[in-house]
């Protein structure tokens, strides 16, 4: 047996979207245990709330992550609607449920790119991230913005989307299909991939459990949770199951995540099948007094928002529990016992997202 | 399999037109929702620091007494929240993205000439007026003072 050394890993590392840091502990290329901090890109957001109006915080919210933006502004309005009693016109939920899947789209898209990357499949990255940028367009045309939106307000949406461009959208998701055929089928079929995926990180139920894991990361040891089940907004009225794996390996979570691609893009052509017509915006009167926990889905998991004020146009507080803020922990425990070169795909696989867990 | 699969990718590549566009040779077009910069018609404006206030990144500084209207389009984040705001329609989001730049200018709008003149001369009118107000108000307390005067001393021979 070799001696025990600590490596350090990050905050800087090629395969690293985000800086986190770790230190492995590893001996003979395994790894023993890791010890994670973070802390790089802390912003403070949150306390924003004693400096901008409530309806302005709708705006700093959304700026807590570039990739899953849209709920992060979504989850803040719900709760603060929640406080003062505000029922948002049926066509604005619709679309906010609309945005929400699409944000979720392009975001499991960009994961699959970085995973390919970090296998070193230069041009799968690149056809992954030209189908984003696709999502990434019809995003632009319905909101004006890439990847943050500013679409959504307390009350309902600032704008409406038009029902020709909907249908427009409908046509493209339904050509976007066989697009993600294409990319899906090696990321779950190629030799080269399942060697680096299978059986690699196995989580299992009891562990997905006790350490309070969320999202595909979750989903793929084969509990079936999601947030998306508590009907907010409008998916009580879809048709909407959650997909899982059982294997609780990194395949799985690569499978939940292409299932969750497919499903979203069925979520949305619901989405508009189903759009009802009228306002967008539902009239905001008063400030808002009371708390309330919103619980929301993301791309990455289950995001809580928690909000409090007390009929000032400034809320006394707002807190934002990320999803991989609880996914660190199963982290940590899929990491003992892997071989070094795995860490970074291992690290991938819970689709992190640093800047917003540290706001 | 999926070798295959890829290599028909690759060689439909080869002969594809780029996805990417060749920018800046080509010009990008934006769609028409697109929120590139903000812009304001002066010549609307009224200063009233609305958007000021609003911008939640403070990118935006009224200067009431300077006429200016100054904009700081690297802090801008493009929310359209002061656009939303402003009383007098004068904003607007274009869809073209700011210029780059080798350091962060300001924009700075401010009156035109005659309009500060007008405005100056509309400020000197008003504080005239003020003025007159004002010493008028003095002058009939002075007058209801006095008139009081006589009533005081009659209370005095009174007692
Ligand atoms: S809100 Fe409109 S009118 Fe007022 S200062 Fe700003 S641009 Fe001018
Ligand atoms: S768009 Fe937003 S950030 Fe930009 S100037 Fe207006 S309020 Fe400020």
């Amino acid at each position: 047996m070799s001696k025990i050394s600590v490596v350090p890993f990050g905050p800087q590392h090629p395969v690293l979207p985000e800086p986190i840091h770790l230190d492995l502990v590893i001996q003979d290329e395994k790894v023993l245990s890791a010890i994670p901090s973070i802390g790089f890109v802390h912003r403070g957001l949150e306390s924003l709330v004693d400096k901008r109006d409530f309806k302005e915080m709708v705006l700093v919210a959304e700026r807590i992550c570039g990739i899953c933006s849209f709920g992060h502004g979504m989850g803040y309005c719900e709760a603060v609607e929640k406080i003062m009693n505000i029922t948002v016109p049926d066509r604005a939920r619709f679309l906010r449920t609309m945005f929400q899947e699409m944000s979720r789209l392009h975001s499991h898209t960009m994961w699959l790119g970085l995973a390919a990357d970090a296998f070193g499949y230069e041009s799968l990255f690149m056809e992954c991230w030209r189908i984003r940028e696709k999502i990434l367009d019809m995003l632009e045309m319905a909101t004006g913005g890439r990847v943050i939106f500013s679409i959504c307000d307390v009350g309902g949406l600032r704008k409406d989307v038009p029902d020709e461009m909907l249908a427009e959208f409908d046509r493209r998701f339904a050509a976007l299909k066989s697009d993600y055929d294409h990319v899906t089928e090696i990321f779950l079929n190629d030799d080269a991939v399942k060697s680096r995926l299978c059986g690699v990180g196995v989580m299992t139920i009891q562990q997905a459990n006790d350490l309070g894991c969320c999202g595909p990361f979750l989903r793929a040891s084969g509990v079936r949770r999601d947030a998306r089940m508590t009907n907010y907004e409008a998916y009580g009225e879809l048709d909407f199951e959650p997909v899982t794996a059982n294997e609780g390996d990194s395949y799985a979570r690569c499978k939940v995540r292409i299932g969750e691609i497919y499903q979203s893009i069925d979520l949305i052509r619901q989405c508009i099948a189903k759009m009802p017509a009228g306002e967008v915006q539902a009239p905001v009167k008063g400030l808002p007094d009371g708390e309330y926990m919103m619980r929301i889905e993301q791309p990455r998991g289950e995001a809580l928002y928690y909000v409090k004020a007390n009929g000032t146009k400034n809320l006394t507080r707002f807190r934002v529990r990320t999803p991989t803020f609880a996914n660190i922990p199963g982290l940590m425990e899929i990491m003992k016992g892997t071989e070094v070169a795995d860490v970074a795909t291992l690290i991938l696989t819970i689709d992190p997202c640093i800047s917003c867990t540290e706001r | 399999m999926s070798l295959a699969q890829f290599s028909k990718t690759a060689i439909r590549n080869l002969f594809h037109k780029p996805v990417t566009e060749k920018y800046p040779f080509v010009p990008k077009e934006y769609g028409e929702r697109t929120r590139g910069h903000i812009e304001n018609d002066i010549s609307k404006c009224v200063l009233c620091g609305l958007c000021m206030m609003r911008c939640p990144s403070h990118a935006i500084t009224v200067n009431k007494a300077a006429y200016t209207w100054q904009i700081n389009p690297f802090s801008c984040v493009q929310c359209n929240y002061c656009v939303e705001g402003c009383p007098k329609k004068s904003l607007t989001m274009k869809n073209t993205y700011t210029k780059p730049d080798t350091q962060k200018t300001s924009v700075v709008l401010k009156y035109s000439a005659e309009r500060i003149a007008g405005e100056e001369a509309r400020r000197k009118a008003m504080i005239e007026k003020a003025m007159a107000a004002k010493k008028a108000a003095e002058a009939k307390k002075a007058a209801a003072a006095q008139e009081a005067a006589p009533a005081g001393t009659g209370k005095a021979e009174v007692q």
